[in-house]
């Protein structure tokens, strides 16, 4: 400890220099917090199988669609406690690029299966009363400024009205507050729309769903009930894919891309690019201030004793900026994270960046403590 | 008077490039505990590195260098190290302050190395810093010091660790004639009231007069030895 003074002073010897290599570090860590958290959530959720929710999609392709009468057969499986079906509606507000997630249900069940939306029984009645009405979380409420008894047009690409336009208005009944655990789910910022109005005034696709979510009594029977569910279909038009709610999210996800290869490429390259700013900025240190490291051994510091300064120095630069980048990138990841329906960043990860920061420290911080420790003092204190 | 310093037939031999080059040519020496000695001798003579093989900055290629009672010539890196922490005081021609540190905390460095508490270690740079005149000046920073000022917090850092011997290459080289009088005095003080032995290297005939004794080094070898009354 009592080292520390001289360790912290040759640090901000040239305060410029430490400021511009820690911003680097931080935004490095920053990318890999939330890279990586982004990484693991997926990845947790793919191997998550303790779910307490199932998704049923068509067999052929994720958005494509299924009769609604599935919804009835699936009921029948051992284990099943509530059925919600739920279809794409996608739309836009406005503009296309205030693109508004639309879904279409029936409020009853989608209270039912999902309790965390604190769906209250007013607004369900008012769902119910109002063909036109539409569900909205606070969230998307206060995005847009939205209160109760607004008409809200939504534009839409995909479905066409009977009466050929494809502008759809819908009257704003009830804005719901999530309970806070559930407050980073997509579906909090989703607009919901009554099932019956939209399928009955769309030219195309009637009577079919895009989705089941299936609400089960025993979240270890999951992957038993999903395969009773696919069992029931199986050889029809109409065959299922039932998964695990976080496992279906994590899959969709990884349709658009292989988030575990750029992930990890992006973060390797940034690090291998850190690694030489780090270590060219601990050489330049350490040669400009070959004369004071020869004092130091002229007082009697020994070689390990000054190597141990280097090294600290470059595990306090290294560790200071990599936590501060962590801890940006957790901030962050409450926003970046609930798209793919996580809350905070995997404790795993703040690990794994603590021990890259560590070993980024180590790696760039030992050539010149080497350097350091063999500095012969004559020559040093002659600047040969 | 005890014999702190002795050299037997020392020999040091540079390696340049593919040559060798032999600096010190079989150097003889004893110095009194309670010395002030003055190394004279031109640039290149081999003062600076006579005093590096006393100071235990480096080894001599052949010969006995005995400081203190310790065989120095056999010890190892670490050892001399700790060694240097306990035994030498070194004063630099420039200083070679740490630049981000208080004069307090500079010559606070070498106490680093002792077991003392930050309390004591505090106590004893106080009284350092008063007895070189610079108390008033102990949260300052090396850029804010004159010269003058500046060596006399390198000479306080050389003796917090109250070493046996206070080694000096070019005290006074980079300062005007009023400061290098003031330092010379110090040093002189140091030499008379606290018995501190003091070998310095220096060009100047007048910082030469403040020692007790001067040697004069030329091509490597003591060629002169005079015996001179302390100023």
């Amino acid at each position: 400890m009592k080292y520390f003074l001289l360790i912290w002073a040759g640090l901000w010897r040239k305060k410029t220099r430490t400021i511009l290599t820690m911003l680097s570090i931080i935004v490095a860590f920053l990318l890999f917090g939330l890279l990586q958290g982004i990484n693991q959530s997926i990845n947790a959720g793919l191997g998550d199988s303790s779910n307490k929710r199932l998704w049923t999609t068509a067999r052929v392709a994720t958005y494509g669609s299924m009769p609604i009468s599935l919804m009835d057969q699936i009921l029948t499986v051992r284990g099943v406690r509530n059925v919600a079906h739920l279809s794409y509606f996608g739309g836009y507000f406005q503009d296309a690029k205030n693109d508004i997630p639309a879904y279409a249900i029936n409020v009853e069940s989608l209270a039912a299966v999902y309790p965390e939306l604190n769906i209250t029984a007013a607004q369900i009645n008012a769902m119910k009363t109002t063909r036109t009405g539409a569900l909205i979380g606070r969230p998307l409420a206060q995005k847009y400024g939205w209160k109760v008894g607004d008409k809200i047009p939504l534009g839409t690409t995909i479905w066409t009205k009977k009466d050929g336009t494809n502008t759809w208005a819908f009257d704003i009944i009830g804005i719901f507050d999530p309970k806070p655990e559930f407050a980073n789910s997509p579906f909090v910022t989703t607009f919901w729309i009554n099932y019956d109005y939209w399928d009955e005034t769309r030219q195309s696709e009637n009577h079919r769903v895009h989705q089941f979510s299936i609400q089960i009594d025993d979240p270890k029977q999951a992957t038993a009930i999903s395969s009773a569910i696919d069992k029931l279909f199986e050889n029809s038009p109409d065959e299922t894919r039932t998964q695990p709610e976080n496992a279906a999210i994590a899959a969709q996800l990884k349709e658009f891309a292989d988030i575990d290869f750029i992930a990890n490429s992006i973060v390797g390259a940034v690090m291998f690019a850190l690694l030489f700013v780090t270590a060219s900025t601990m050489m330049q240190s350490v040669r400009e201030r070959i004369p004071e490291l020869a004092v130091l051994k002229t007082l009697g510091f020994s070689g390990g004793a000054v190597s141990a300064l280097v090294l600290t120095e470059s595990a306090i630069l290294c560790l200071i900026a990599a936590i501060v980048g962590l801890l940006l990138a957790s901030v962050s990841f409450r926003t970046v994270g609930s798209v793919f329906g996580a809350g905070a960043i995997p404790p795993v990860v703040v690990v794994e960046g603590l021990i890259v920061a560590v070993l980024l420290a180590v790696i760039s911080g030992l050539p010149p403590a080497l350097r350091a420790q063999r500095l012969n003092i004559v020559d040093a204190l002659a600047e040969r | 008077m005890n014999t702190l310093v002795s050299l037997q037939n020392v020999v040091k031999r540079y390696q340049r490039g593919k040559q060798s080059v032999e600096v010190l040519h079989g150097v003889n020496l004893t110095i009194e505990q309670g010395e002030f000695l003055a190394l004279m001798g031109p640039s290149g003579s081999g003062k600076t590195t006579l005093l590096n093989l006393i100071a235990g900055l480096d080894q001599p290629t052949e010969g006995e260098v005995t400081v203190a009672g310790e065989r120095i010539d056999r010890l190892s890196g670490g050892k001399l190290a700790k060694w240097r922490a306990r035994h030498i005081g070194f004063v630099f021609q420039f200083y070679n302050l740490l630049p981000v540190l208080t004069a307090a905390r500079n010559v606070e460095v070498p106490l680093l190395l002792t077991n003392l508490t930050s309390a004591k270690r505090k106590q004893n740079v106080r009284a350092v810093l008063e007895l070189v005149g610079l108390a008033d000046r102990a949260t300052h920073k090396p850029s804010e010091l004159s010269g003058g000022q500046q060596q006399r917090v390198s000479i306080a850092r050389a003796l917090v660790a109250d070493p046996t011997l206070l080694v000096c290459d070019e005290p006074t080289g980079d300062l005007d004639r009023e400061n290098a009088e003031e330092i010379l005095k110090l040093l002189q003080m140091l030499n008379r009231d606290q018995g501190k032995t003091i070998i310095m290297v220096t060009h100047d005939p007048l910082a030469a007069d403040h020692a007790s004794r001067t040697l004069h080094v030329d091509k490597g070898r003591l060629i002169d030895a005079a015996v001179r009354s302390a100023a």
